[in-house]
């Protein structure tokens, strides 16, 4: 496989994420190597403090690390500022939690609209593309209604919308169907399998259940701050 | 681009929430009410003060006995006599009319009915220089003037209180211990700061001396300038007769003092327009309790919405995005209750201008600056929650619970 940076999405090279001093001193990531390149779908495992959560903020640009460099896209996000990188979020990448994180009282199109609307995109616009966004997801339908009047997986479906709108170069998920039971899992699954086949789009997503990291195009596993193993695809299925 | 849309964010948060918006702005509401309703009743009062001070005649120079000094007069200066009402009338140019009074309180009694007032004793222009008309009857004569018969006229008042509905003209009244023939009644002219001014009986100058006061003082002259005429000019002219006259020493301090009505009005209307801004500047500290209270409720809009802002940073918006959205949010609700506030002021000033019976005065510079305020009380006490949002640590904002 060759290393083409240019197609590499995320590129990590010993990246640590220390916190404390001396005796109390946590190493959440110890020296990380971690290659995702385009239109993968990389599922995300380990135990909790294994550092998943720490990696996945560091992906995301929430976070910065404390050693080593990440460059997103080829840029070194270290040397960001936190105005940068907010940028870089705006225009690069789409978030989906766990807790849905809509915003109450608010109706699902006004939702799916809210990247658009700090990205200065212009009202008509912004309308079209959400609509269009809430129709991938299979929910042009509930555009008006409201977070409290749809379901565990209408909202999440509302949020993977939401992530799409602004047709983000990386889907970072966290644990999107651990809200859910099995049946809206299966389907949330499913819907970003096709995003990532049918549109090309990469996919980074934490979960707990392997059933569901089985989805992934291949499965990086945490331990204790370092990748126990990068998972080809062919050593999911196996 | 980026404010207008903020804006329409911060109206729908209002609106996402009324029950809470309301009770944020209520204090806002209130102190802009308070400051308003305060503000206008003052001015009210103060056009009052002005107007009733007018009716008490304009171009009317006052002329007492006693030196005038701060905070009141000196007594024991002797009154004046009837030869000094005629010099002046007689001695100084410019005068329209001059009328002597002398007052004593007095019970006024009419079959079972009885009340207590000023009976003053003056001549008929008087009426002229106080700005009174005559309502029904007639004035005193020439005759009853001069020999001081036991006659009166009525303020509408005193007539009101003893006839009720009953033709007071030619009935007999009893003023004091004295006998008296009503010849006439006032036209009102309605309440005034210096209390009623239709309470009040008039009688011949010499009847009120002879027989209701039993002293022959003149308490003082009230003297009506002609139109254009100086007032200062005629101050100085009356001055220097009556020293003269009651044999004031050059250097010695006058024993008299001459008074502009208008400029005792301008010493009330200082006197209301003070306590309105007293009273202006303590509802003003109820709009500063509003301030705190947006502030409050602000912060804690904040907690509540932690992971709203977590979700909004993560989505991308900039600190300063979420800074300028809570700050606008918070201007929006402190200008809208500026607004209600203006609403609520202006119709509880009428409602109490109406039960105070003062005239209703809108002060238009004093809304804009409610307004104003208003918005500055938002931005101020708004920034620091705004700040405590924007500084939030994405990653622990949306972890919260």
């Amino acid at each position: 496989m060759t290393d083409d940076p240019a197609r590499s999405v995320v590129r990590f090279h010993g990246v640590q994420k220390f916190y404390g001093h001396g005796e109390s001193l946590v190493k959440a990531l110890d020296s990380v190597d971690l290659v995702i390149r385009e239109r993968e779908f990389v599922s995300v495992m380990g135990p909790s403090g294994s550092g998943k959560s720490t990696c996945m903020n560091i992906i995301g640009c929430l976070d910065v690390p404390t050693g080593g460099s990440y460059f997103f896209r080829g840029v070194d996000v270290s040397r960001l500022s936190q105005d940068q990188r907010a940028l870089l979020r705006r225009h690069f990448i789409g978030f989906v939690f766990q807790g849905f994180n809509l915003l109450a009282r608010t109706t699902a199109l006004e939702n799916v609209e809210l990247p658009l609307v700090y990205r200065r995109v212009r009202r008509a616009d912004r309308r079209e593309r959400a609509m269009h966004a809430l129709t991938l997801v299979g929910l042009a339908d509930r555009a008006g209604h409201t977070s409290g009047e749809m379901s565990g997986g209408q909202m999440q479906r509302v949020a993977i919308a939401r992530a799409l709108v602004t047709e983000p170069a990386l889907l970072l998920a966290d644990e999107p169907t651990g809200n859910l039971d099995s049946a809206r899992s299966r389907e949330i699954m499913e819907l970003l399998v096709s995003l990532n086949r049918e549109r090309g789009i990469t996919i980074v997503m934490v979960t707990h259940e392997s059933d569901m990291a089985e989805y992934g195009t291949r499965t990086v596993t945490f331990h204790d701050g370092n990748i126990l193993s990068h998972g080809e695809p062919q050593e999911v299925s196996a | 681009m980026m404010l207008l849309v903020t804006f329409m964010m911060a109206l729908r948060e209002v609106r996402r929430n009324t029950m809470r918006s309301f009770l944020t702005m209520l204090g806002i509401v209130i102190g802009v009410g308070a400051v308003i309703t305060m503000v206008t009743i003052g001015k009210g009062a103060t056009r009052q003060v002005t107007e009733s001070v007018g009716a008490l005649g304009e171009n009317v120079l006052m002329l007492r006995p006693g030196a005038q000094r701060r905070g009141g007069m000196r007594q024991g200066a002797k009154g004046f006599e009837a030869a000094d009402v005629s010099a002046i009338e007689n001695e100084v140019p410019g005068i329209s009319a001059v009328a002597p009074t002398s007052s004593t309180q007095a019970t006024i009694v009419f079959g079972n009915e009885n009340v207590s007032t000023s009976v003053t004793g003056t001549t008929n222009q008087y009426l002229e220089v106080r700005g009174y008309s005559l309502g029904t009857g007639r004035l005193f004569s020439e005759a009853e003037t001069a020999i001081g018969s036991p006659v009166c006229i009525l303020g509408t008042t005193v007539e009101q209180n003893l006839f009720a509905d009953a033709d007071p003209i030619g009935e007999r009244i009893r003023v004091g211990r004295v006998s008296c023939q009503v010849v006439g009644v006032l036209e009102s002219k309605g309440a005034a700061a210096f209390g009623d001014q239709d309470d009040v009986v008039l009688m011949p100058m010499l009847a009120v001396q002879r027989r209701v006061a039993g002293e022959p003082n003149i308490d003082s002259i009230n003297i009506k300038a002609n139109e254009g005429q100086s007032l200062e000019v005629l101050q100085a002219q009356i001055e220097a007769l009556m020293r003269e006259r009651r044999g004031v020493q050059r250097g010695a301090t006058d024993d008299f003092n001459v008074r502009n009505v208008q400029e005792i009005a301008d010493a009330m209307s200082a006197v209301t327009t003070s306590l309105t801004s007293l009273l202006g500047g303590i509802a003003a500290v109820s709009l500063l309790v509003g301030g705190i209270g947006i502030m409050n409720i602000m912060l804690v809009s904040v907690t509540e919405r932690t992971r709203e802002i977590g979700t909004r940073l993560a989505i991308g918006a900039l600190a300063s995005e979420v800074l300028l959205q809570f700050l606008v949010e918070a201007v929006v609700l402190s200008t809208l209750g500026g607004i209600i506030g203006i609403g609520t002021g202006v119709g509880l000033s009428y409602g109490a201008s109406r039960v105070l019976e003062l005239p209703f005065v809108v002060a238009p510079e004093v809304m804009v600056g409610a307004f104003v305020f208003s918005a500055v009380v938002g931005i101020g006490f708004g920034y620091l929650p705004a700040r405590k949002a924007a500084h939030l640590n994405p990653i622990e904002a949306l972890r919260h619970e």
